[in-house]
Formats: C-alpha cells, structure tokens, sequence
C-alpha cells in the first residue's frame, strides 16, 4: 500500500487514540464539568500557567479514578491487538486470537478459584490478577508441552491450545458450579471489565506490556519476511524458529498480564488488526504500530460506552467490545471490498 | 576455485536415502543444469546447497565448509527462487524485492539507503520499475516471475539456485526467463544451478549437464555427453530422440517401441 495511505491510516488512529482517551476523561458519573476537568488537565502540565478549578474530591475522580482507568484501558486494548496481529503473523492464520494457546481458559481457572476459595476480599486484592497471571502462564506450559509431544509446528500447537482450553474451561466450569454463591463474580471477571483499584493496576501492566510489544514491534520486518513461507523465509537468512518464539512468548507474557488485570476481553485482538489490515494492507511493519495505537483508543471508547450505556450501572466491557465491534467491523469488511476491488 | 561444491551429500527423510552420495562441483560463472525424473533428487540437491535440509557429506560454496557459514553469510552467496513461489498477494512488487535485502540486514535492523537502492536496481534491471506499486496478486504469471527473479538480484548472491524456473510459464515467456537470467550470468558473472525439466532448454542454456536417478547421480558433462538417447532412456522410462544437427540439441518424445 502507498506510504501516503499509511500516513493518513496513521494520523487518524492517533486522532482515534486522543479523543477516545479526552472523552474518557471528560465522561463519568460525577457530572464534571468538561471545561473544569481540562484546565485542571492543564494545571499538572508544566509551565502551563493554569490553576485547577476543582475541588480535592473531583481532582481525586480525574487522577486517581478516571485517568488510571483511560491509561488501564489504552494498555490492555493496544496489548490484545498487538498480541493478536502477532499471533496472526506467526501462525499464519488469520483466525488466531490473544487467547489461541489457552490463556483465557488458565486465566479463568486461576480467577475463579481465587475467587470461590480466597478470602472473601481477595477480588479486590493482587491476588486476582496473580492468580490469572499464573493460570495464563501455566496454561500456554501446558500448551507448549503438549504441542512438542504431539510435533506437527504450528498446527499442533493450535491444536495443543484447543485441547488444553477445553480442559482447562471444564475444570473452571466445575469449581464454578460448586460455588453458586459466587458465580456472579466469575462471570464479572469473565467478561471483562477495567474497573480498577486505579494506579497500582496500570503499573502491574506496564512493565510487561513495554517488554512485550517492543518486542514484537522490533520483530514487525522478520514477521513480513514469514509471510513468503518458513522454507523461503529461512533461504531468505531468517532463523525462524528463533523469530516465531521470540515473538509467541512476548505476545503470551503481555497477553498474560493484561488479562490478569482487565479479565477476558473478546474481539479486540481479531477486530482491530482485521480492521487495518483491510485498510493499509497486511504488512506487519505497518499493522502492528497502527494496532497499538487504534487498539488502544478502541478499548478506551468501548469502556466510555460501558460505563455510560446503563448508568450508574456498568456494562462488561466485553459486552461493548462484540456489540459495537462486530457492526464496525461488518462495514469495514465490505468497504474494503469495494476499495480494493 | 569452485563456486559450488558438493562432497558426497546425502538426505534422508522418513528413513528413506532421498539423495545419496551426491558429488559435483560447478565453476564461477556456470550454468549447472539439474535433470531427472520426478523424484530424482534434484529439489532437494538444490535444498541441501540453500542449506534447508539437514545432510550428510560437504557443501562448499566459493571454496568454504556452507556448514561454517551462519544462515545470513549463506543467503548471502546464495538466492534460491523456488518452483512455486509464495507472492502475499496484497504486498507491494517493491516491498517483496525488499524482502531479498534480509540477509545483508543486521537481524532486527531496517532496510538503508543502500537496501533500498540496490532494490531499486534490481528492479529496474528486470524491468519492474513501473509495477514497483502494484500489489504481487495484480501481477501475471511472466511478471511475477520476473519479480521473484528481482527479489534474488536483490540479494546480491553468487549463485542462485532455480528450481523449474519456467514450469509455470507460456513458451515465449519461458524464453524471456531463460534468457534473462543468462544475461544477468553474463553480466554479473552470477553462477546458475537449475533443476530443469525441459531438456531442450537444457542443452540451449547450460554449460554441465548433472543426470540425477533415484537420489543418485548418473552422469555428469557438457549437454552432448549427457543428454543422449541411452541414459535419458534408461533414467527417465521413457522413449526419447536426440536430435543433433550439428549446432543444436533437441531432445523430443520418441514413440514407445524406440525404447528399450
């Protein structure tokens, strides 16, 4: 695709990005005023010479209830899309997800024992996103081991991911049955939702989403080589066994850490590196930037619609992700086709 | 100094010999034909010299042990353009000859100037410089051809090692191809080794002549002393004529009581 195209691609995700990040700051339940929230935006930039107009609580709603939650937002959204684009790139199948080799069913299982057997607070604790972090973990082992024993590459270990999810889901689902009290929890958790205890979640992503997706940005030109075929690519001077690994693990980890915070939330990871890939092309030194960027505003709009839609009650966030995601992405299927026809 | 050498290599798959005892060597500026039947051996030679296949014996390529060489250096001295290429069909004709400047780029590095210049010329040097824009799935059979050749070029190798280069193609076209990379020999002094099936084509075009039979190699030697009735007789199952007017080779089908 031309570079002007990608440029323009480029300056509308970012676009994208700020207004959903601005209106997520701006909408929330308090009924701040928009102007009030901006100019004590402001007031925290250096030499800007401006002074907050709210009060200690409503500067408490903007920096420690609603920024966290935008930034919470932009990370796990730009992580799952880059995550997906990744997994696409390396398995080389258009349907594969974050969620391929088994996280979201280990994830759960973590969660919801956490859950049914922890204390009684624990949901609200590190210990949630602990124990999903471990579950990710430990299913993508299981994953690798049975994919290894079974050979076969890439298709044994999808295969492998389907194996491991489905027993793994089987296991949640009994702990869940037996703790009925609960379920309403497990579901929460399950469909997803950024409703954060503020700062201390983001800075639990943080370390091992930057690790990870600069990663597989530093990979974006190896995963276009893949795209002539391994026995090509590797006449080509790519090691790449060392590429699809290097670039499955750093997918997995940041994967790992953002559904331990944010819980499972679906279509992000297919949607928005479809959605590019029909508009600019499927060049992953393109597709994987521009999934960062306009995977990050998705989520953070789809929280904004989350929180709004049934105020003062809360959607899951993955509710909005499929219902506003699956119409978009229907028209942008069928644009596509007339553009590039 | 030989550009290519092979010191008995052999390839095992499924515990079957594919390729055994494989000996030849082709000098600088060559152009090495690889014939057969089906099944011969001669994709997986052409593999086992790219370094795709794990093997018994020596690859020497300009003079050094292949197996010293890291897999970049390798695809450095060597481009491969295989019989059925993979073209993404939404990739540009320009990013896919970029792609051939991967193994002069550090692993994680982006292309330069220089990268992109030396795209730029093999490019023009097939006379792709008008479809730099258009996506490889716009492109006809002879023009994607002569990109994945481009993508080789881009490589800057010493060799490069074709696998039925003209399988897919019309007749004119795969004269144009041919002729092609014949010239890019003489001008580059690129060495060629191409598994071929037309034999006509192969006595034209190739200085040696290497017979492969059941992963064994039968005959080696100029196009006259191999490319005759007998040996492509008995190798191949199937009744031939050799035609020699003196000037040309043609090799054709021969009625089936010929044979024998």
């Amino acid at each position: 695709m031309g570079a002007r195209r990608v440029a323009i691609a480029a300056v509308l995700a970012t676009a994208f990005l700020g207004a959903a990040a601005t209106a997520g700051v701006l909408v929330g339940p308090a009924g701040l005023p928009a102007r009030g929230v901006l100019e004590a935006l402001g007031a925290r930039l250096p030499l800007v010479p401006l002074d907050s107009p709210l009060s200690a609580t409503q500067e408490t709603i903007v920096f420690d209830l609603r920024l966290p939650r935008v930034a919470l937002g932009a990370l796990v959204g730009a992580m799952l899309a880059v995550a997906g684009g990744a997994y696409q790139g390396v398995f080389d199948n258009p349907l594969a997800d974050p969620y391929l080799l088994g996280i979201a069913a280990g994830a759960g299982l973590g969660a919801t024992l956490v859950i049914a057997y922890g204390p009684a607070d624990a949901a609200s604790t590190l210990l949630l996103p602990a124990a999903a972090f471990a579950g990710a973990a430990g299913s993508v082992g299981m994953t690798c081991a049975v994919g290894r024993a079974g050979g076969r590459g890439a298709t044994g270990l999808i295969l492998a991911g389907v194996t491991v999810a489905a027993f793994l889901t089987a296991a949640q689902t009994f702990v869940q049955q037996r703790n009925a009290d609960t379920i309403r929890d497990v579901y929460g958790w399950l469909l997803g939702q950024l409703d954060t205890s503020g700062w201390p979640d983001v800075w639990l992503v943080v370390p091992y989403a930057a690790v990870a997706a600069a990663l597989i940005l530093a990979h974006a030109r190896p995963l276009d080589v893949l795209r002539v075929g391994d026995e090509e690519a590797a006449a080509l001077g790519v090691d790449v066994t060392r590429v699809r690994l290097v670039v499955v693990v750093a997918a997995t980890i940041g994967t790992a850490a953002a559904v331990a915070v944010s819980g499972l939330i679906g279509f992000v990871g297919i949607i928005v590196p479809h959605a590019i890939r029909l508009l600019v092309g499927g060049s992953y030194r393109v597709l994987i930037p521009l999934s960062l960027v306009a995977g990050a505003g998705f989520l953070v709009i789809a929280d904004v619609l989350a929180r709004t839609l049934l105020a003062p009650a809360e959607l899951p966030i993955g509710v909005v992700t499929a219902f506003c995601g699956g119409p978009f992405f229907a028209v942008v299927l069928r644009t596509s086709r007339l553009v590039s026809a | 100094m030989t550009a290519l050498e092979l010191r008995a290599v052999g390839v095992t798959a499924g515990g079957r010999a594919v390729l055994a005892d494989v000996s030849l060597a082709v000098a600088p500026g060559e152009w090495a034909a690889l014939v057969g039947p089906n099944g011969a051996g001669k994709t997986t030679t052409l593999r086992a010299i790219a370094g795709l296949v794990s093997h018994a014996g020596t690859v020497l390529i300009g003079g050094t042990d292949a197996a010293a060489l890291g897999r970049r250096a390798r695809a450095r001295r060597v481009a491969v353009v295989p019989q059925v290429p993979v073209t993404p069909p939404d990739m540009s004709v320009a990013d896919y000859v970029r792609l051939g400047r991967t193994p002069h780029l550090a692993p994680l590095a982006r292309e330069g100037a220089a990268d992109r210049a030396a795209a730029a010329q093999a490019l023009g040097r097939l006379d792709l410089a008008g479809l730099a824009g258009r996506p490889m799935g716009t492109l006809s059979g002879g023009e994607r051809q002569r990109a994945v050749l481009a993508r080789a070029l881009a490589q800057e190798p010493r060799g490069v090692l074709l696998d039925e280069p003209t399988s897919a193609l019309d007749l004119a076209r795969q004269q144009q191809a041919l002729e092609l990379v014949d010239g890019l020999r003489g001008s580059d002094g690129l060495t060629v080794v191409a598994a071929m099936h037309d034999l006509t084509s192969v006595a034209l075009h190739a200085d040696r002549v290497h017979l492969l039979s059941g992963g064994r190699l039968v005959a080696s030697g100029a196009p006259r002393e191999v490319l005759r009735e007998d040996l492509l007789g008995a190798h191949y199952g199937a009744a031939v004529r050799v035609l020699d007017d003196g000037g040309e080779l043609v090799v054709v089908p021969g009625r089936a009581a010929v044979a024998s």
